[in-house]
């Protein structure tokens, strides 16, 4: 029996912050399928790594899970038709993104008929497909991590022979306030996460699945147990973990599982633990058994700026207007749009920007739920930024660092190894914006390692022509001594040929001579012989 | 007193001698200044600074031959760190030799390429693509924007285009300087209508 019952020793993790839950307000709601817009805007980069190549032209008719863009490279996903319907646009447009800047996306005008592309019949055991063919189906079903990061998950999937994979996490800790997509999905369609769990177990051959849930969600914790006791699995645990943020960052939640830590800038399988989402698990089911592609998740529309706050099953491209419209409408107090949570969320400039796959939640925040920051003061090394990190940082030094725009000396105190939750700002009494901070030096090194980069293969290039060009000079040189050289033997044997021509008319001329005067009397009676002996000469 | 400098004596040989062994047994081979100047220098070989490219450029500033301030391309973060690098004093950037520009890459109208290949020598980092008669292009991932090719063009067909930043390569700004970035509400209002 595979329940809560059997105990397992849970750790905690360095810091973290109880905040209001504010979850209530989007779970009281079923969750719902959102109706299908009249159009799709689908960006090609939805993932992280290279963005996909555009497959259709404006005018292609689609059809429902039809791919219109493929990967490019490796860490690429494709992009699918979340619904049927006409092409009208291959372009660039505004995409959710914290820059702002316009984006490659394919826009379709849906049909309404949902009529679905051929689909190859269910697969009844996925025990029948290898390990590498269920990687290349979730590949082609374009499924990325829909926890947020969207690091496309076959990769994941394939840790390397060196890495064995002991324990298999499905993350449903969902720590952040007001999303509620994860636990609506566990409280819904328990069954389709624990098959997932099934499969991507059997892609890595896990020893040991650990379904992690954050105490407050009790529903969730209860469908998720009934389900795993249906399937009867002795491996498959259900674990409630104490609500605390940011108990859903993958390093907090394998430290809070098994009290061992990821190595700075390492990775889960390092210590051979592997961490997927709940979202990730019930999209990999969907498209191992029934060859259906990522073209829907479930969203949480909330705050104090709409007047249902609910959860959708929304299709992926869906404009944010539309599913605000379903939930209600905005109410008079709506003030800020965001995507995703409070904490580590970032503003939208406007609502007609689509829903991508790494969407968890919309978050229409009134004056009070996210005031304007108050203004920045100078940090008082206070240090409480340092009781809450997560990661065991010294947020302090880094925003000095940063601040100072001193790039090495911030490397020193592990940047990269800050998930950006944000707690350090949401303690710091002077209200310096950590995280701004800390994402600036990042992408700035990100930057300067591109430029750095860049630099090397202008100077690779730049010494490769120098280098090619003097061989040519070289190689010009010689061929010119060659020939001139040859000129001169040449000349010399024309010399020594004339000189011999010379020669021999020479002794020609002296034979003759000495032959005339020897042969003064002979000659009117031989002439033809001195021509003879002439010739012969 | 005589034990006591005989004893210092022994003493400072000895250690003379250590000093002089690691000195030799443990040599650490310092890269040369010109590589460590050449490695902060931007590489577009250019050569605005006056000098056939970076590398004879970094040979000058090792040589003190020449300013650090004499590269427009590099700006005032190549100067800064050159600056450290030698321990001397930041300067501005000298505007006779040109002014810091974004980073841009050469494009070749290809319709009005005659094929001449002036501009395929002209090129610094052999990033032009072509043969004589043949329509030539500019790779742009090679290209270092550093204008070299503009002035051989009988024809006039190369532009010097900005860099557009794409999701992949935008930076967060520094958050003092960071504009504001709140939604309006009338975006919101009228999509509701």
């Amino acid at each position: 029996m595979a329940t809560r019952g059997r105990l397992r020793k849970l750790h905690q993790f360095h810091g973290g912050l109880r905040l209001a839950e504010h979850k209530a307000e989007s779970t009281a709601a079923p969750l719902l399928p959102a109706r299908v817009p009249s159009h799709l805007i689908l960006p090609v980069q939805q993932h992280i790594g290279q963005p996909a190549e555009v497959l259709v032209r404006p005018g292609d008719r689609v059809l429902k899970g039809q791919p219109i863009a493929r990967p490019q490279g490796y860490v690429s996903a494709p992009v699918h038709a979340s619904s049927s319907g006409t092409v009208v646009e291959v372009g660039r447009r505004p995409v959710p993104h914290p820059s702002g800047l316009n984006d490659l996306c394919v826009v379709i005008e849906t049909d309404g008929r949902e009529q679905w592309r051929w689909r190859e019949p269910p697969t009844e055991d996925y025990t029948d497909l290898d390990p590498a063919q269920l990687r290349e189906r979730i590949r082609e079903a374009g499924i990325v991590g829909l926890g947020g990061a969207g690091f496309p998950s076959f990769i994941k999937m394939n840790p390397g022979p060196r890495h064995r994979i002991d324990l298999l996490v499905l993350n449903g800790a969902e720590c952040e306030p007001y999303i509620s997509c994860d636990d609506m999905l566990m409280r819904d369609r328990p069954g389709e996460i624990v098959a997932g769990l099934q499969i991507l177990r059997h892609a890595v051959q896990a020893r040991e699945c650990v379904i992690a849930v954050e105490d407050n969600k009790p529903e969730a914790l209860a469908a998720l147990e009934a389900a795993v006791r249906e399937m009867n699995d002795p491996a498959v645990q259900v674990v409630a973990v104490p609500t605390r943020y940011p108990t859903g960052g993958e390093k907090q939640l394998i430290k809070v599982l098994t009290g061992r830590e990821v190595p700075s800038q390492g990775l889960p399988s390092d210590i051979g633990v592997l961490c997927h989402n709940v979202g990730t698990a019930a999209a990999v089911q969907r498209a191992v058994t029934d060859s259906e592609p990522l073209v829907s998740r479930v969203v949480t529309v909330t705050g104090a700026g709409v007047a249902e706050p609910r959860n959708l099953e929304v299709l992926l491209g869906t404009p944010i207007a539309d599913l605000v419209e379903q939930c209600g409408g905005y109410t008079p107090a709506a003030h800020r749009l965001l995507m995703g949570g409070p904490m580590m969320g970032f503003a939208l400039p406007s609502d007609e920007l689509p829903v991508v796959k790494t969407s968890n939640c919309i978050l229409v925040a009134s004056r009070e739920e996210m005031p304007p920051p108050e203004p920045p003061m100078a940090c008082i090394r206070c240090s409480e930024c340092v009781q809450v990190c997560p990661a065991n940082l010294l947020p302090q030094q880094l925003y000095w660092y940063a601040h100072a725009k001193d790039f090495d000396k911030i490397q020193d105190y592990h940047l990269f190894d800050c998930i950006e939750c944000g707690c350090c700002a949401f303690v710091c009494p002077s209200h310096i914006p950590l995280v701004q901070y800390y994402r600036f030096a990042k992408t700035e090194i990100w930057t300067q390692e591109r430029e750095r980069r860049h630099a090397d293969l202008a100077r690779q290039r730049h010494e490769f022509r120098l280098e090619r060009l003097e061989r040519e000079k070289r190689e010009r040189e010689a061929r010119l001594r060659e020939k001139r050289k040859a000129v001169k033997e040449t000349a010399r044997d024309q010399g020594a040929k004339k000189a011999a021509v010379e020669a021999a008319l020479e002794r020609a001329k002296a034979k003759k001579a000495a032959r005339s005067g020897e042969a003064r009397e002979p000659a009117a009676a031989e002439p033809g012989d001195a021509a003879r002996t002439d010739h012969d000469d | 007193m005589m034990t006591a400098i005989l004893a210092l004596g022994i003493l400072a040989g000895l250690f003379g001698l250590l000093l002089g062994y690691s000195a030799i047994r443990f040599r650490v081979e310092g890269e040369p200044i010109v590589e460590q100047i050449n490695a902060i220098l931007p590489q577009t070989q250019c050569g605005q600074c006056g000098y056939a490219g970076c590398r004879p450029y970094a040979e000058a500033i090792a040589a003190g031959e020449a300013e650090i301030n004499q590269c427009p391309p590099g700006g005032e973060a190549n100067i800064q760190a050159l600056a450290d690098l030698l321990g001397r004093d930041p300067l501005p950037l000298n505007e006779e030799h040109g002014e810091h520009k974004g980073k841009q890459v050469a494009v070749i109208d290809e319709s009005t390429c005659i094929g001449c290949t002036l501009c395929l020598q002209a090129c610094p980092v052999d990033a032009i693509l072509g043969a004589a008669k043949q329509m030539h292009t500019v790779i742009a991932v090679e290209c270092t924007g550093c204008e070299l090719c503009i002035e051989p063009c009988p024809v006039d067909c190369i532009d010097m285009v900005p860099v557009r930043e794409t999701i992949g390569t935008w930076k967060w700004p520094f958050p003092e300087d960071r504009r504001e970035d709140i939604a309006q509400l009338p975006t919101l209002r009228r999509a509701v209508g």
